[in-house]
């Protein structure tokens, strides 16, 4: 007897559900390896992160703070990679974004205080979306590889940021602390519960718009002929080089509006510990969730669950909070693996010996 | 059957290969004799590749056995399938561009030494090219080399690796005519060593010049198996099809209206700079089909490219019903009524990936009423548009759902035609169009182009093949190295007069 793997007739839409959601319970068992090499219980662990995370409706909220910008981001690289455009500087873009909408916040005194919020979002979104930009123009005049532009420019955001917070932005009156001065109150991005700020139902409202537009319109049934077969799209009279800046400055966008509300909805201020790395996240969330911006919505609140859960590890059971993390990293790997599954289907063949 | 033991050297019984959906082998009965063609007749879609790919190794069948020299044999692998002295030349060549002849011979031999002895290596293979004679050079790289050339490479690593039987899948497709022959002559040569050769094809006249006998598939079945001898070409394409077939396009007299499409001087350079189309100037006129006859890579694709937006001009001036085309996006040309049937279909023609109806409306869906004027795609119309389109053009699918890419590389086309016809206002660029279908496809698509012409299109066929350009175009250019050789009469030119203009003789009213 033999197994082998065998081409479906048509993608499995049952699969594609199912691949996530094994992926994830895969993931949880390797973990509970680590786990239990590091010499805790696995099952109590999870039970510590999952009560952590979605226990009282107090963690709920902190789940949610992390959602956001978590969906945001993901759905701009799910946007990105649509296109076939490896976009992994989410990152840099979301920096990008808390910068612009400080800059708004902390410099535009001229501004009708109602005004700074609107306007301040706005600018976030600029902002990221400049910084997808120019990768974005380099692949499509020259052909420049976009995994290598947008990771680099990862680290320019990453260290820019910190040079205005550590020199010209920084608060005067902060006693040396690493940020600018604290947005006026009146441009915070107001909360409804906890610190759980409206930033959610914006990003609901963008994950559902971006699912219809994708699915419906004439601009995603582009971005599919580019996605999955680029040269036909040419050939069909699709302009390539628009459509990749086109969409790169929405995804860009999308990843700056996260900086933008972490900026005015948390922290009040750009400080230290902006790049919490929500950007890398976000790739992970994006292939989770297959894509698919509504998915992306459960696939992120997830996500914030394991990094809230991890965080609860650290006081509840003395590991280190980054198990969470580890986690994350592990579900890449069978989800990868699992996807083969959508196309393929395995099959049980006995052997049939002269 | 029972006398059969002495001479017969390979043979399939009662194999059965499934796919999902689809019986592509249905208990198929092979034989093949010692020192004999066998020509593999049939459709796209008919089984012929299927079932040639289960004696090279690559599939296993589900039922049925393989039998040896009277000895029962299971395939496992390729290497199992060339120990047994079977080998396979499949239809795209499997060579590595940028290693040399000798290299890509003995590439992925099991006993092959870490530094292998290439000097004994091109000895040997110097000696084989001939015996069989296959001239090819064993320090060349196989990038410098033409089609016809590698295809002796192909099959130069076969007989080095010590094939008896020798599977060929529609090895003419890509050769000139003068290749063909050639080729026709390494195989006599072969037979004449004792080995045998099994020629998938669904060209009439080469099953009538190659084989000594043929073997009919038809939806996974064997329909026939004869002595080539006493069949006739519309005797092999009524057994492959099934019914009557039309070897003549009827066609409206010709009678070209205005000019439509005309370059003049057009000059490309290909990335380091050479000239690969050299100034090129003609005119197509309404209701007039401009066939392009030549050896494959001679400038035929960069004509083809640069007509649809898809290759920029260096020099030159195109125009379009009076309009300046020269280097305009491709969607300028289409919304100015261009259609495109490109070369390499799966690459430039569908998005496999997409399904039949979607890859119908790729010409439609900018415009009312598959999308609003807001850029909305309504399902329902993409669907019932779909549906027409694939019954009219008769497009063999489970669904308009399905994935193209699991369409038969025939149905395939349909596709391309149906969207491209469909859509097309005025000019119709149609390239090999009919390339790899079998002779039902072939006939719809000609009559669709032909179909085309008498609507007042102005259309430019590129074909390889001068029976096509003969029957269907009115006009046909010549094209060598980039250059146009001049333009002939379709109806008063004939085949010696092609072939030496493709060859680089000047002729017609150039």
């Amino acid at each position: 007897m033999r197994i082998v793997l065998e081409k479906r007739e048509a993608r499995s839409k049952t699969v594609t559900v199912l691949v996530p959601i094994i992926s994830f319970v895969v993931s949880l068992m390797l973990g509970s390896i680590v786990l239990g090499l590091s010499g805790a219980n696995p099952l109590s662990t999870y039970g510590f992160m999952f009560k952590g995370a979605f226990g009282t409706w107090i963690d709920f909220t902190e789940t949610l703070v992390k959602a956001i910008p978590l969906l945001l981001t993901g759905l701009g690289v799910a946007l990105a990679f649509k296109l076939r455009f490896w976009n992994i500087g989410a990152e840099g873009q979301f920096i990008w974004g808390a910068i612009g909408t400080s800059w708004v916040m902390v410099f535009w005194n001229f501004l009708p205080l109602p005004l700074l919020l609107p306007i301040g979002l706005v600018m976030g979104m600029v902002a990221g979306a400049m910084w997808a930009g120019i990768p974005a123009i380099l692949k499509a005049n020259w052909g420049v590889d976009e995994t290598l532009t947008t990771l680099m420019l990862n680290y320019v955001a990453i260290l820019f940021a910190e040079y205005l917070y550590y020199g010209p932005w920084r608060d005067p009156d902060g006693f040396g602390f690493p940020g600018t001065k604290r947005f006026p109150q009146e441009g915070w991005l107001p909360r409804f519960a906890g610190r759980a700020h409206y930033g959610l139902f914006l990003a609901l409202a963008i994950a559902i718009l971006l699912w219809f537009l994708l699915s419906k319109t004439r601009w995603g049934f582009e971005i599919k002929m580019i996605g999955k077969n680029q040269k036909a799209a040419r050939c069909l009279g699709v302009s390539i080089e628009k459509s990749i800046v086109v969409t790169l400055l929405i995804s860009g966008a999308l990843a700056g509006l996260a900086g933008a509300t972490e900026v005015a909805g948390i922290s009040h201020r750009l400080q230290k510990g902006i790049d919490m790395g929500y950007g890398y996240t976000a790739i992970i969330i994006a292939w989770m969730a297959q894509l698919n911006p509504l998915a992306c919505i459960l696939v992120s609140i997830l996500m914030a669950g394991l990094l809230v859960g991890g965080d609860q590890l650290q006081m509840m059971v003395g590991l280190p909070s980054s198990m969470g993390l580890v986690i994350q990293g592990l579900l890449l790997f069978p989800l990868l693996a699992g996807s083969v599954f959508t196309e393929y289907r395995l099959k049980i063949v006995r052997k049939v010996e002269a | 059957m029972e006398k059969s033991s002495v001479s017969t050297l390979l043979k399939m019984e009662g194999v059965t290969k499934r796919f999902p959906g689809v019986i592509a082998n249905d208990r198929v009965d092979l034989e093949l004799h010692n020192g004999e063609v066998l020509a593999l007749l049939g459709e796209n879609g008919a089984g012929k590749s299927t079932l040639m790919n289960i004696l090279a190794g690559l599939y296993r069948p589900d039922e049925g056995f393989i039998t040896i020299r009277g000895e029962k044999v299971s395939i496992h692998s390729p290497q199992d399938s060339m120990h047994l002295g079977i080998g396979m030349i499949h239809q795209e060549f499997m060579l590595v561009q940028t290693m040399t002849v000798a290299e890509n011979i003995v590439l992925g031999l099991q006993d092959l030494p870490l530094i292998p002895p290439m000097a004994e290596i091109k000895r040997k293979i110097i000696e084989l090219s001939d015996r069989y004679s296959l001239k090819v050079d064993p320090d060349r790289f196989i990038y410098e080399l033409s089609v016809g050339e590698q295809q002796r490479v192909e099959i130069l690593k076969l007989v080095y690796r010590g094939a008896e039987v020798l599977i060929l899948d529609e090895p003419t497709a890509v050769l000139t005519p003068q290749e063909s022959r050639d080729l026709n002559g390494i195989i006599k040569t072969m037979l004449s060593e004792g080995k045998s050769a099994i020629f998938i094809t669904h060209k009439m006249d080469e099953v009538l010049s190659f084989s000594h006998r043929v073997q009919v598939l038809r939806q996974g079945k064997t329909v026939a198996a004869c002595k080539t001898e006493g069949t006739t070409p519309q005797e092999l394409a009524n057994m492959m099809v099934g019914r009557e077939i039309l070897f003549k396009i009827k066609k409206a007299p010709y009678r070209p209206g205005e000019p439509k499409l005309i370059l003049d001087g057009v000059t490309v350079e290909d990335p380091t700079g050479r000239p690969v189309l050299k100034d090129i100037s003609l005119t197509i006129y309404e209701g007039e089909i401009l066939g392009i006859a030549g050896v494959a890579g001679n400038g035929q694709t960069e004509l083809t490219e640069v007509i649809t937006g898809l290759q920029k001009a260096v020099s030159g001036r195109i125009t379009l019903d009076s309009q300046d085309m020269t280097n305009k996006q491709p969607l300028h040309l289409i919304k100015a009524g261009m259609s495109h049937i490109p070369a390499d279909r799966g690459a430039m023609g569908i998005v496999g990936d997409m399904s039949v109806a979607d890859n119908l409306v790729m010409k439609r869906y900018r415009s009312e009423p598959i999308a609003s004027r807001h850029g909305v795609m309504h399902a329902t119309k993409i669907f019932g548009f779909a549906k027409k389109m694939i019954s009219f053009f008769k497009i063999a699918t489970p669904k308009p759902e399905t994935l193209v890419k699991f369409l038969s590389g025939g149905n395939i086309q349909k596709t391309i035609l149906a969207r491209e016809i469909d859509s097309c206002g005025g000019v119709l660029i149609a390239v090999y169009p009919s390339r790899g279908l079998d002779v039902g496809a072939t006939e719809s698509v000609r009559n669709n182009i032909v179909a085309q012409r008498d609507k007042k299109a102005a259309v430019l066929l590129v074909s390889e093949e001068l029976d096509e350009l003969l029957s269907v175009a009115d006009k046909i250019g010549v094209m060598f190295e980039g250059e146009l050789m001049g333009i002939v009469d379709a109806a008063t030119t004939n085949k010696e007069e092609l072939g030496m203009m493709m060859a680089g003789m000047r002729g017609g009213n150039a």
